[in-house]
């Protein structure tokens, strides 16, 4: 392969450092006006009134809107497919409030500063109601969050409003009870996970404006722009075909740029003003009012032989998806989908429980989805479980796990919202993984612990992980290759790079299937309008399924190349063959240079453009063992990470550089939700880390040595062997550091995020936090 | 109020409004190559030189360069892309928002230190955050930039 398997550098990565126009503010129109929201400072409320006639005096205020002045359409905000697996439970503006920071109103005014003011000259009040604030109490709690009747399920999640649920599931394979009953040894735990924020540098941003042909154009940091364009129609009640959603350049999204934000308040007041708008959030506004990771609680029983053979894994989740249901039963069911199947030899496994609401800001999509929060409890089990055996724990995982040729029957029954797809698993490399992450990280030496200095104790601890690569059965791509005259091509991907270079990794592929060099293809990506459909950046989708979507159209570019240059060189398309440079028949050849150059102008004329498109089919597991080494201050119990290997199977990594770069920063951000990173909220819903003062996510000076190796791997379904890489970086940091911290001084944090405060605590009690 | 200052080498007046920051000043008169990210100087990606020393533009109310020197990554041209080269090399540049700050941070530090080590760099850089590549690809990129080992 030439272009495949290629450190490549990011086609846009030196237009970005030299700061060329690229983001949504960055692209918006200079005339647009300026939409802020009034935000609610109750955690649970109804407005009884606004009083707007003050704010819409101020001189160079364009609109005011309140619930009043919205279509009354329920929606979800989550950027999934046609129809949603999560509630419709939003209003464009409601009548309700539900958490500190909720919309109340909109203003759009001729700067910032007026739209201040005019936020500040509006008066409302507030009926302030009982918020529900503790995820435990929310079920059949006496607050109903969700009362209104227009609020609805597009198919049967669970969704159960007046007893504060957003969704429900439950699946078993075999009797767990009777397993477990039976077993020789059974180990109950419960763990909690907690919210984190994604920190994407650049705030969520949009702008809109109406075109010369009246449709509403929209520029949005989205991971999803189909979405978006199909949701702000369903909100605003236009038609899809009157609006076009483009993403630009994205400054990172984890996920948190597959909800709507800004987008219906935006387009909403350009729709009434007849004006450009832009609707950039504060950091501030970020951290109440766009999404966390949600926050779980999950009670595992593992039940075993003696020896170590798992025999059952029971697992029961509540997780808290605040205020409203966005991902609600999806990431709760991956929690499940993306975690058991790692240890297919059990005689029974169990999943299920519910996902309920609370006043606290919304929970939603963020990298791992529901795998981190799985992998917390199952590997942090697995690892007590070790204890209790008094067996290595590398060798407990060595006897339980999934290996190559085999399958696990939640592959069928769990997908993400429905049911799943049966899959064989043709490509786990997690043996190799395993000794190589061993030798890296030199466990041999250092297991379980070593005094470096008094009061100073190393401990090493490790985590197995998988993830998928797109959601089968729903995930669809779509790409389209344009020739233009002296040979080179136009590669259109509704695929959305979030700066994770999926533009670079997708024109390899191209350029790999063509035979050409990566140069000759020039990319655009992501607009409703001039690309063909993609799902979206999502579910560790992009190099798995529009990896083949571009594969699909390059074949047939090629084949259309060979047909032409055949016709041009008066030979069969049989004799002719195309090597990228040239077409050569039995009697000569012509260049691709020649031959494009002729299809436009001179003979044959005809404009050659092939589109392929790719269905999801299976979901083939990324795998990765990881290995931490912390130290422990016996004296304070604060963790300092010494060291962090991973060694990873995402199949033949297209990009071997960005391939390591994706799980070196997700591993980052794992190894924050590990230490540091902590939504904190005050005893009436108020956030106590709503800036990045307060919020701490790794800085330079905080990550350890951390090393990533890909192994050898080839995927028999993928584009060009390859498996995603995009989140599983971030599954193992929590559970690896939390079983180090315990051989390290025999402490077991089960909350996260493990704080001196938890650690200090449990050493000088007893021993158990 | 009127400010009268140094932009990138070229004497400029500007009619700013007196609460604005640098930052918003900036980005109003078209310099989109400073990006906004926290707010509250904590993130790094509004990194401008004020008369040579890397600030955040977030942080400096608009009407305190007046007589003074601003140069932002618009003004650094050919560094940014010696830069921008370098990270992409090693997949460091990522979703790029973070970039034009550390651009402007590097050509402070590369005035200030002399041949420094990773700790040396690592504390220079520290208040230039990413959320995207786990540091390390930039560290690789900084030290190859900088000529040192790779």
């Amino acid at each position: 392969m030439n272009e495949v398997g290629k450190s490549l550098p990011k086609i846009d990565g030196v237009g970005l450092a030299m700061g060329r126009p690229a983001y949504a503010d960055d692209l918006a129109p200079r005339e647009a006006l300026v939409v802020k929201a009034l935000r609610s400072p109750h955690a649970f409320a109804r407005i009884r009134s606004i009083e707007t006639a003050a704010a819409e005096a101020i001189p160079g205020v364009a609109c005011v809107l309140t619930w009043q002045d919205v279509p009354r359409v329920a929606v979800t905000r989550a950027g999934q497919g046609h129809p949603e697996p999560s509630p419709r439970d939003r209003f464009i503006l409601d009548e309700f409030v539900r958490h500190i920071g909720d919309e109340v109103a909109v203003v759009a005014a001729d700067s910032l500063q007026t739209a201040q003011l005019a936020l500040d000259a509006l008066v409302v009040d507030y009926e302030v109601l009982e918020p529900v604030l503790d995820f435990e109490q929310a079920e059949g709690h006496a607050s109903v969050l969700h009362p209104e009747p227009e609020a609805h399920e597009n198919f049967p999640i669970g969704f159960e409003p007046q007893r504060n649920i957003a969704s429900a599931y439950e699946m078993h394979v075999g009797d767990v009870d009777q397993v477990v009953a039976e077993s020789e040894v059974v180990l109950r735990r419960t763990y909690y996970t907690q919210a984190q924020q994604h920190v994407a540098l650049e705030p969520m941003a949009c702008a809109t404006w109406l075109d010369l042909h009246d449709r509403l154009n929209v520029i949005s940091s989205t991971q999803t722009p189909w979405h978006v364009r199909r949701i702000m129609a369903r909100a605003l009640d236009i038609p899809v075909s009157g609006i076009r959603v483009n993403k630009p350049r994205i400054g990172g999204g984890f996920g948190g740029k597959q909800m709507i934000h800004g987008e219906l308040l935006c387009g909403l007041v350009t729709l009434r003003t007849g004006k450009a708008a832009k609707m950039v959030y504060s950091r501030r506004e970020v951290f109440s009012a766009t999404n966390t990771r949600h926050p779980m609680r999950m009670d595992i029983t593992l039940a075993a032989h003696r020896d170590g053979r798992l025999r059952a894994i029971d697992m029961r989740a509540l997780s808290d998806t605040g205020a409203y249901g966005e991902h609600a039963l999806t990431v709760f069911m991956v929690a499940g989908a993306k975690t058991l199947p790692l240890y297919n030899k059990v005689e029974a496994v169990r999943f299920g429980g519910k996902t309920v609401y609370t006043n606290h800001p919304p929970g939603g999509a963020f990298r791992g989805y529901g795998a981190i929060q799985g992998n917390f409890a199952l590997e942090s089990a697995l690892a007590e479980l070790a204890v209790e055996l008094d067996l290595d724990p590398v060798e407990l995982r060595r006897v339980n796990m999934i290996a190559e040729g085999e399958t696990s029957p939640i592959f069928a029954i769990m997908g993400e919202g429905t049911e799943g797809v049966a899959q064989t698993i043709d490509s786990c490399k997690l043996p190799e993984c395993i000794d190589r992450g061993m030798e890296l990280i030199g466990w041999a030496d250092k297991y379980p612990r070593r005094e470096v200095a008094p009061g100073r104790v190393r401990g090493v601890g490790m985590a197995l992980a998988m993830q998928g690569s797109g959601i089968p059965g729903i995930d669809m791509a779509a790409a389209t290759l344009k020739l233009n005259d002296f040979g080179s091509f136009n590669l259109l991907i509704g695929a959305t790079d979030l700066g994770t270079g999926s533009d670079t990794i997708l024109a390899q592929i191209a350029a790999e299937t063509l035979g050409v060099s990566t140069d000759l293809i020039k990319v655009y990506s992501s607009d409703t309008d001039r690309t063909p459909f993609d799902t979206g950046a999502y579910a560790s989708s992009t190099t798995y399924v529009s990896g083949h979507a571009v594969r699909k159209a390059a074949e047939k570019m090629r084949a259309a190349l060979t047909a032409e240059g055949a016709a041009m060189l008066g030979c069969d398309p049989g004799q002719a063959v195309f090597d990228g440079a040239e077409v050569r028949g039995p009697d000569g050849s012509i260049s691709l240079e020649d031959l494009s150059t002729r299809l436009l102008y001179n003979q044959n004329q005809k404009q050659l453009c092939t589109t392929g498109s790719h269905l999801c089919e299976q979901s083939p597991p990324p795998y990765m063992a990881a290995f931490a080494e912390v130290e422990v201050d016996t004296g304070t119990g604060k963790v300092d990470l010494v060291d962090y290997v991973a060694v990873v199977d995402c199949g033949q990594a297209i990009n071997p550089n960005l391939a390591r770069v994706q799980v070196e920063g997700g591993l980052v951000q794992g190894i924050g939700m590990a230490l540091t990173e902590d939504v904190r909220y005050g005893k009436r819903g108020r956030l106590q880390t709503g800036d990045m003062m307060t919020y701490k996510i790794p800085g330079r000076q905080d990550v350890p040595r951390i090393t990533v190796e890909l192994v050898e791997s080839h995927e028999p379904s993928g584009p060009f062997g390859a498996k995603s890489v995009g989140e599983i970086g971030i599954d193992t940091p929590p559970a690896a550091i939390a079983n180090a911290v315990f051989n390290a001084v025999g402490v077991r944090v089960r909350d996260l995020p493990l704080t001196p405060e938890k650690v200090l605590m449990a050493l000088r009690g007893d021993r158990d936090a | 109020m009127t400010i009268t200052f140094e932009l990138n080498g070229k004497t400029t007046t500007w009619e700013i409004d007196p609460v604005e920051t640098l930052l918003h000043a900036l980005r109003r008169h078209g310099l989109t190559g400073v990006k906004e990210g926290c707010d509250t100087a904590s993130c790094g990606v509004c990194t401008v030189l004020l008369d040579g020393k890397p600030v955040p533009s977030c942080a400096v109310p608009a009407g305190r360069v007046d007589g003074h020197a601003v140069l932002t990554v618009e003004g650094v041209p050919a560094k940014a892309r010696a830069i921008g080269e370098a990270l992409a090399d090693e997949g460091a540049d990522q979703c790029g928002y973070c970039a034009p700050g550390l651009v402007m941070s590097l050509v402070a530090m590369e005035k200030e230190l002399d041949q420094p080590d990773d700790r040396e760099i690592a504390s220079y850089l520290a208040g230039n955050m990413c959320r995207c590549s786990g540091y390390a690809s930039q560290t690789r990129a900084i030290r190859k930039y900088l000529g040192g080992e790779s």
